[in-house]
């Protein structure tokens, strides 16, 4: 069965037919090529394709494209770009918060999540809040960094300035030595 | 060593960060086309079965539906050291999930309802299940075939049973090795089956197109070893085949070589002028994507009283599943590192592939040696613990050194590991421990610390080779073309690096554009912690040529000689004389000179690199002067907190060094270290394939297998050492799959610290750790 649906997707009205069992993924994905949103599982293990449906961070392979009829959905896409980072994705460039970055669209859809919630969280409360987007990759700790600097930034004095110069995410220590 | 660097060791951002954080990096299940088709694969339902009957015509009836392959159609056996493996079983399924048909449609459903008006009728064979059943005379054989199968010359399958590889390490005389020794300690231990579990699932789409020319776009860590496999198992030049590699969700080994792509192949073939998409859902990406090889081991050791090591036996037994194309050179490279980081004068080691009717094993981060490590690493807490010795004492003893040998007879020199165990040590505090912990009554929770060393080098044939190409555009900005893959681990940015610091550009002028096998720069494949390594070196000569022809072309525009000129910052310059210089755009397709004549023309840099002189191991012995490119060294000290009641192990502090020879970009180095660590802790903890007794995978999600979470992340300290490899890019060698090999024994060895036992099987989750407390 179809159905006519009218979402606000990143600020945008959008109107669409769409057969009742299409997810809320696919519709993004296949239906508006915002592809952004990634799926690792389908089951709502994952939280790679974490959405933010009024607010609220879902699991868009959980919910059916009907279901968001009338809502208001930001995806990654809707939250910044290259000109213009939102300060949670500035905050994961300065950090080095990303590897392979499949994960990445949910995490920072997670934390966008958070700080709308909780402008000010703790480490633990950012833990708990990203504890459902699983990364095989970064091991968590700078993507947890990432966050709690975008909560600072936004507190202080608004975005910083985007770029690709000299990050200041910590490094390791090096020592120099000759072989034994 | 110390001469002064624009962009190395310097922590620049990645170069994809940005691509990455907005959504706009595409990964290749993100890719669509006009007229594309939905692939679905119909999967085996027994481990070991006869294909009695596969009947596809009413699925090839369906509206909707445009092509259908079985085996028969496509009997082609492929693999990459071992050619043993069909993209659809043929006469006969070998695990409980084989592909046996595929189906390509207009969409997904119409696939999938295809797929339940395929008849297939079985006959049931007896599974091979049992790894130590499977090396009996008798047992029933996965592959009856093995010894009509082509493999690689460093292979040694034995005819007519289930071992496709046994390799051998014999050196000096371990007899008399035993004879010397005051102590002998034995025993066993186990790793099970876990999987890589990348974010992103395996996904391809394949087009067949009028001309006949095939086109892959993968999520691959191998494009260019794939294209070899399909060419030299179809029999096709490699002309006709072209792969694309757009970003890797994460590969850690899984996406090496060839894999979900051949089973596109045939239905392309048949569905000409249509792509053809498959995206594998979670439960495949499990059970039918490469998983790392369960082992099960047995380690004996002589040592002196004075703590000197005399003579080790070892025995390792891989699980390598249903096909062992790659698995096999696990086995191998497990076994040349099978003395680990120590000195051991007399060695006999056995490394055994073993057929079994289970997924197929291949490689996985560390390549053998996460799961030799976990038996050498206890092995030797074991021994200093039997010497009343504080382990780390006791490894200091044993540690290979400058001149030391190591298990294939290799002469040693500059050996890191000495500098890394001292400093994982003093950087997690570590105090003398010379016994088990002891459980004082009344006593919830205890703290104590562990720790674990290793060493790896990368597993390649002789001929894994690189090459570079720097292009310079109009305006001075690089096309880099390389063929490295970026699976996460930083290698865009640190290739991006070299070729900056070499060229004299700035960092982010350079561009590197997805794999493309048809206009890429060849490149052996993105594995065995090679690219920093072996790609960097090709970079840097070609960015040195590049320059040269930049100063060339400067030499005549300034009327100096070339030695005079110089580039730096994106400009070409006079030295000496800041007044002379103009942007590198100006000499980049050449040089006008002052009477308006051209000269020069546009610049490409080129630059090759394989590593010289390495010697193939005796076939009898296993030794060799120079058996691999290089070794990495890395220690590990872990700080744990054990719950007595709830057997439950938390691990709160992760100290890890690692000899990098010379780190490129200590953020993205350390980052990598970090991702390691938290991995191996995951497999660790928590990480296991179930099978049930008819070789069906029994948790095939992430609910039944867990992998860590942002809530289970210890404190990480992480240093690196520097003793520069010297064929290495400014002394570099690779880390990438070290840094996870070290975590799982020494959490082991802080958990015997904390209260005296020990669990010799991973992973060690709370009921193993419980049932382990109640029978001490
Ligand atoms: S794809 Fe939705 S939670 Fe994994
Ligand atoms: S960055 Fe690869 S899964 Fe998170």
């Amino acid at each position: 069965m179809l159905h006519n649906i009218r979402v606000r997707v990143n600020g945008e009205w959008v109107e669409a037919c769409v057969p009742s069992h299409r997810r809320l993924l696919d519709f993004l994905r296949e239906d508006l090529d915002l592809i952004g949103a990634k799926e690792g599982c389908g089951g709502g293990e994952c939280g790679a394709c974490t959405v933010l449906v009024n607010g609220e961070p879902i699991n868009s392979c959980l919910v059916l494209a009907v279901e968001a009829d009338g809502a208001e959905v930001l995806t990654v896409e809707g939250l910044g770009d290259a000109k213009d980072l939102d300060p949670v994705q500035e905050a994961f460039v300065q950090n080095s918060a990303l590897q392979c970055g499949y994960c990445i669209p949910g995490m920072v859809m997670s934390a966008k999540a958070l700080l709308i919630r909780n402008p000010n969280p703790t480490r633990d409360e950012v833990v708990e809040a990203i504890s459902g987007n699983l990364c095989r990759c970064t091991g968590y700790a700078r993507i947890v960094d990432a966050i709690m600097q975008a909560a600072q930034a936004a507190d202080a004095a608004g975005p910083a300035p985007a770029g690709r110069a000299a990050g200041h995410a910590p490094a390791a220590e090096v020592s120099r030595a000759g072989g034994e | 060593m110390a001469e002064k660097t624009t962009y190395i060791g310097t922590a620049v951002v990645r170069s994809d960060a940005l691509e990455k954080v907005t959504g706009a990096a595409r990964y290749a299940g993100d890719l669509k086309f006009d007229r594309m088709l939905y692939v679905k694969l119909l999967r085996g339902k027994y481990a070991h079965a006869r294909l009695v009957r596969v009947d596809a015509s009413k699925a090839r009836k369906l509206p909707g539906v445009k092509a259908v392959v079985t085996g028969t159609d496509f009997p082609y056996r492929m693999g990459l050291y071992l050619v043993d493996r069909t993209p659809y079983a043929v006469e006969k399924v070998r695990y409980y999930g084989e592909p046996v048909a595929g189906v390509a449609a207009v969409s997904p459903e119409v696939a999938e309802e295809a797929l339940g008006l395929i008849e297939v009728e079985y006959e049931e064979l007896p599974p091979v299940l049992d790894l130590l059943e499977a090396i009996k005379p008798g047992s029933p054989l996965v592959h009856p075939e093995l010894h009509e199968y082509e493999h690689v010359p460093a292979i040694f399958p034995v005819p007519h049973t289930n071992i496709s590889n046994h390799f051998k390490i014999r050196k000096g005389d371990v007899e008399k090795g035993f004879a010397e020794a005051d102590l002998i300690v034995e025993d066993t231990y186990y790793v099970p089956h876990i999987q890589h579990s990348p974010l992103e699932p395996h996904a391809a789409v394949a087009l067949y197109d009028r001309e006949g020319k095939l086109t892959i776009w993968a999520s691959s860590q191998s494009p260019f070893a794939m294209r070899k496999i399909l060419s030299q198992s179809l029999r096709w030049p490699m002309n006709r085949i072209r792969v694309i590699g757009p970003y890797v969700g994460g590969g850690f080994g899984g996406k090496a070589g060839l894999n979900v792509e051949a089973t596109l192949v045939p239905l392309a073939m048949k569905a000409v002028g249509h792509p053809v998409k498959l995206v594998c859902t979670r439960e495949e990406e499990f059970r039918d994507t490469f998983v790392r090889q369960g082992m099960w081991c047995r380690l004996k050791t002589g040592v002196k009283r004075n703590g000197r090591i005399t003579a080790q036996e070892f025995e390792m037994y891989w699980d390598g599943g249903a096909y062992t194309e790659y698995g096999v050179n696990v086995t191998r490279a497990a076994g040349y590192s099978s003395a680990g980081v120590y000195d051991i004068p007399n060695m006999k080691t056995d490394s055994y592939c073993v057929y079994t009717n289970k997924p197929v094993g291949g490689p996985l981060r560390g390549f053998g040696h996460g799961e030799n490590h976990w038996a050498i690493e206890q092995h030797m807490d074991q021994i200093a613990h039997r010497l009343g010795m504080d382990p780390v004492e006791f490894r200091m003893i044993n540690l290979q050194r400058e001149g030391s040998t190591n298990a294939t007879g290799q002469v040693l020199h500059n050996v890191g590991i000495g500098k890394c165990l001292e400093e994982a040590a003093r950087l997690i505090g570590w105090t003398k421990v010379t016994g088990p912990g002891k459980i004082e009554p009344g006593v919830k929770k205890v703290r104590a610390k562990g720790i674990a060393c290793m060493t790896k080098a990368p597993a390649m044939p002789n001929d894994a080779a690189s090459t570079a190409i720097v292009k310079l555009n109009d305006d001075g900005t690089v096309v880099l073309n390389i063929s490295a893959q970026e699976l996460g681990q930083g290698a865009f940015t640190v290739l991006s690096q070299i070729c900056a610091e070499e060229l004299g550009v700035r960092y982010e002028d350079i561009r590197i554009y997805p794999v493309d096998t048809d206009h890429g720069a060849y490149e052996w494949q993105t594995v065995a912690s090679r690219i920093t390594y072996s790609c960097g070196r090709a970079v840097m000569e070609a960015a040195r040529d590049a320059k040269r022809q930049l100063c060339d072309h400067a030499s005549r525009y300034f009327g100096v000689p070339a030695g005079d000129v110089d580039v730096a910052d994106g400009r070409v310059f006079v030295k000496g004389d800041p007044s002379r210089r103009v942007p590198v755009a100006t000499l980049a397709l050449g040089a006008t000179l002052p009477d308006f004549s051209g000269y020069g023309g546009p610049i490409v840099g080129r630059g090759k690199f394989i590593p010289e002189g390495i010697v193939a191991m005796d076939a009898e012995t296993g030794q060799s002067p120079k058996p691999v490119a290089n070794w990495t060294y890395g220690a590990q000290a872990v700080e744990i907190e054990l719950d007595l009641e709830l057997g439950k192990i938390e691990v709160k502090k992760v100290a890890a060094v690692y000899d990098a020879g010379r780190v490129i970009n200590p953020v993205t180095a350390a980052a990598q270290v970090e991702g390691g660590v938290v991995q191996g802790l995951s497999i660790g903890l928590f990480e296991e394939m179930k099978f049930d007794e008819r070789g069906r995978l029994l948790n095939p999600s992430y609910v039944d297998y867990k992998i860590a979470t942002a809530a289970e992340i210890p404190e990480m300290l992480v240093s690196f050492v520097e003793v520069p490899q010297e064929d290495g890019p400014y002394g570099a060698r690779g880390i990438g799959e070290h840094v996870m090999v070290p975590t799982p024994p020494a959490i082991a060895n802080a958990l015997f610290h904390a209260a005296g036992v020990r669990v010799k099987r991973l992973p060690m989750t709370s009921e193993s750790v419980r049932w382990a407390l109640k029978q001490e």
